[in-house]
């Protein structure tokens, strides 16, 4: 009884009752349990919701800020970043999370996520990773799988997937972690890492959808989709040392990368100093 | 100050600087590229912020951003990558959020020649984005007004909650003239509304009884949405009608109720005028070099320089062009502007003078068009 | 307008035609006079056709390009040819005849400019100053002073001493010529 309990009071707390639900979200879709992992991160760092702003672009998981107890932007399509980092430069002290779907973060945001990283800008990423466009009607998205059949790949789809965590850590994310909608637990604690890291941190959240990809290709419903993610995923720890050919297909979460690198505000305040030093003697 | 030697994009970058810009981001284009030179070295000396996106996209994106943070913000291209920012002009419009987009045009389309000057985004300026808003854009045409300009631009976007366009141009971006600046604590700057109302009576896009509900910034304890959706006056999306109609028609009747003081321009010789002349940007030098010229040759000619090209002055020129046969109309390209001017005066009446080939327009060809002679 | 005067002055990328242009702009400006300098140029950062207009007159100037040149400095061949012939009737037109041979006209100034400033300076880089100090020593456009002040205040830290003596020489040369 006493998470019920302290699951309502998280409700209370960070949802928007003045909002009309229920969500947009289709029955057993996995955008609502990343909602309530961040949520839950949140709550357990304790965190003042006016210092918080979640932006995110356009798509499924784009319809999430709406619904939240924080300063919330819902900005244009791939560009949830582009607008984060002006916002995070403007109010440094705030904790920008941004959330954002494969399609939206990888191929319209692709050049804003690899440089949002290579800049490490103090921002946490959190993509959902549904492998599809899942507002649009279940089209192929940068991490749809090969071979998979999707609206506008009828013969299958010919082209290899981003691997989302490892094209982070090759950017230079500070802190890159990947678990599914099935391993809630664990989403919640690498989102709540990601969210004290300082740097541009990414969690991608695995949650095929149903609706959509799930339906094109059979493999199943919601629950079985659920199952999928339990059983076809593996852990950083498991996945060591095993051929490449033996990880085809397979999940593999866990943290990639929890590095050091100094952040981008910290570096700019460093001009100010140095700029108002030569102002001054000039 | 005293007088000194100092380039258009420069001056656009102090008059930014002066009034109270203090988030820079952009990417590199000729001829824009100086404001951005400038404000890497100017904003950090006041505590400010410049960063160079991955593109013109992220640069737009990225100065809403720190306006939705609290900080006037501005980024500065040239066409191509006034094209790039289109889709978030359009959301800054939709979503309120003041910001200025310089734009210092160069001859296109598609990459033209970078280095040669024109009036070629005028259309773009308005009508660039999908769907429909209103929008303000100013052109100087010297140096000293692109400080000025800059500076109206930044009241303006804050005063209306509005994304506010500067359109200058190769020539005026890249000459250089004596100007004498204002000293910048005696420059006038029109701050972020604030609100009266606690956090849960806040609505950011209010419809009455103000027609510009403040925007608090993030951060301030007054927790809401923002969309690009069409939204009600929380700022939550609405598929609503009325809802639609309420904020079309107030984000329409800001802009309608401040025209007065919106609209900028400069006049002479007017009232005693058989033919007058309407020009902008760097053109209007021209033009009003050539309008002198045909003075001394015994002309009755009125000379209208407009700064404020949108929203378009619409009863400025018709009262100007009243009792005048013959309206003469310079500009950098194929003829954008002279299709506003010949909507309220008609066509007949008037004479474009048109060049889009990297060249200033000059005197000469004008004062053909003065004495009918084209 | 009568008082406008349109200088001209044109070379090859990389000479400092346009820092010679901003330096003249500049002085005009400590004179107090109005003053518009522009200039034109290809994409090549050196190398290629560029050209800087200085327009300096005591009324506020309208069109801010040269109309025809009441001066013209030519650091090249190419310039030569391509403006030697825009010019007023009664006009200066000043040739470095280091770069060029060929002028459409006997009405003209041929200083060998760039070897001035060489021997001057040790530096041929520095013979757009030394231009500038003989365009300034023939006309009187701008004061000695003033152009020094913007010399000092324009050229790279360190270089000062180098440009004010390649600024010297042009007065010199030009008191030779007059």
């Amino acid at each position: 009884m006493s998470t019920i309990h302290s699951e309502s009071r998280i409700h209370e707390r960070y949802l928007r009752h003045s909002k009309k639900f229920p969500n947009v979200w289709c029955a057993g879709c996995g955008i609502g349990i990343v909602l309530g992992a961040i949520i839950r991160a949140v709550d357990s760092l304790d965190l003042d919701k006016n210092d918080i702003a979640m932006i995110s672009g356009i798509g499924c998981t784009g319809r999430m800020p709406v619904y939240v107890d924080f300063n919330t932007l819902h900005t244009t399509h791939g560009r949830a970043l582009a607008f984060a980092t002006g916002l995070k430069l403007a109010r440094p002290g705030m904790k920008v999370l941004v959330v954002m779907g494969d399609g939206d973060a990888l191929a319209i945001g692709g050049n804003h996520f690899i440089h949002a990283a290579r800049r490490n800008i103090e921002l946490t990423a959190i993509v959902v990773n549904n492998a599809t466009y899942g507002m649009t009607g279940g089209q192929y998205s940068p991490t749809t799988p090969q071979g998979a059949h999707a609206a506008t790949a009828p013969y299958g789809h010919i082209e290899p997937p981003f691997h989302i965590s490892e094209l982070a850590v090759a950017a230079g994310a500070t802190f890159v972690a990947r678990s599914t909608v099935y391993h809630v637990t664990e989403l919640q604690k690498f989102i709540a890492h990601a969210i004290q890291k300082k740097g541009f941190s990414v969690v991608e959240a695995i949650s095929y959808c149903h609706t959509t990809i799930g339906r094109m290709n059979r493999w199943g419903k919601a629950p079985d989709m659920m199952r999928r993610l339990k059983e076809n995923s593996i852990t950083v720890k498991q996945a060591e040392g095993k051929p490449e050919d033996e990880l085809v297909g397979k999940i593999v979460r866990g943290v990639l990368t929890d590095r050091e690198r100094p952040g981008y505000i910290d570096l700019y305040r460093q001009i100010i100093e140095r700029a108002k030093a030569e102002a001054e003697a000039a | 100050m005293s007088p000194m030697l100092m380039q258009g994009d420069e001056a656009c970058a102090e008059g930014a600087i002066a009034a109270g810009c203090r988030f820079f981001a952009g990417y590199p284009i000729t001829p824009a590229t100086e404001v951005a030179e400038v404000m890497a070295r100017r904003l950090p000396q006041v505590d400010g912020f410049f960063i160079q996106m991955e593109d013109e996209i992220a640069s737009m994106a990225a100065i809403i951003g720190a306006a939705v943070g609290g900080a006037k913000s501005m980024t500065a291209t040239s066409g191509p990558g006034l094209s790039l920012m289109q889709e978030n002009i359009g959301y800054a419009a939709m979503a309120e959020i003041p910001c200025v987009v310089v734009d210092v045009q160069r001859l296109g389309p598609s990459t033209g020649r970078p280095t040669s000057p024109a009036q070629g985004d005028v259309m773009q300026a308005q009508w660039g984005t999908h769907g429909d808003h209103p929008i303000i854009a100013l052109a100087p045409s010297s140096v000293k007004e692109s400080f000025d300009l800059t500076v109206a631009a930044f009241n303006f976007a804050e005063k209306y909650r509005t994304p506010v366009i500067l359109l200058m141009d190769e020539v005026i971006g890249h000459m250089r003239e004596k100007v004498e600046l204002p000293d910048y604590a005696t420059v006038e700057r029109v701050e972020r509304a604030q609100t009266l109302v606690p956090p849960e009576w806040y609505k950011p896009y209010e419809n009455y009884p103000v027609d510009v509900p403040p925007l608090i910034p993030f951060g301030e304890g007054y927790r809401y949405h923002i969309t690009g959706l069409h939204h009600d006056e929380r700022g939550y999306p609405t598929e609503r009608a009325d809802e639609v109609n309420l904020w079309l028609d107030r984000v329409f009747r800001k802009i309608r109720r401040g025209l007065s003081e919106i609209l900028l321009y400069d006049a002479d010789g007017i009232d005693a005028a058989e033919t007058l002349v309407v020009a902008y940007g760097s053109t209007a030098r021209s033009a009003h070099y050539a309008v002198e010229l045909a003075r001394k040759r015994g002309r009755r000619v009125g000379f209208l320089k407009l700064k404020t090209l949108w929203p378009f002055p619409e009863e400025v020129v018709d009262k100007a062009a009243e009792r005048i046969h013959r309206v003469v109309v310079p500009e950098m390209n194929m003829g954008q502007m002279a299709l506003e001017v010949e909507r309220v005066v008609g066509r007949r009446k008037v004479r474009r003078v048109n060049r889009a080939d990297g060249q200033l327009i000059k005197p000469d060809e004008i004062l053909a068009a003065i004495e009918g002679m084209r | 307008m009568a008082s406008r005067i349109e200088i001209r002055l044109a070379g090859t990328g990389g000479q400092g035609m346009i820092l010679a242009g901003i330096l003249l702009a500049d002085a005009a400006v400590r004179d107090g006079k109005e003053v518009v300098q522009s200039q034109s140029y290809g994409p090549e950062a050196r190398g290629g056709a560029s050209r800087a207009e200085v327009i300096i007159s005591d009324a506020e100037i309208d069109y801010p390009k040269v109309i025809s040149a009441d001066v013209l400095l030519c650091m090249s061949q190419e310039a030569c040819d391509r403006y030697a012939d825009q010019m007023k009737e009664r006009r200066l037109l000043i040739l470095d005849s280091n770069h060029v041979s060929r002028a459409p006209t006997t009405e003209a100034i041929r200083v060998p400019i760039t070897q001035l400033a060489q021997d001057a300076t040790g530096r041929e880089i520095t013979a757009n100053v030394t231009a500038l100090g003989l365009l300034a020593g023939l006309t009187g456009i701008v004061s000695r002073p003033s152009l020094e002040a913007a010399v000092r205040s324009h050229v790279p830290k360190g270089t000062e001493g180098v440009n004010l003596k390649a600024l010297a020489a042009g007065f010199e040369e030009a008191g030779r010529v007059k």
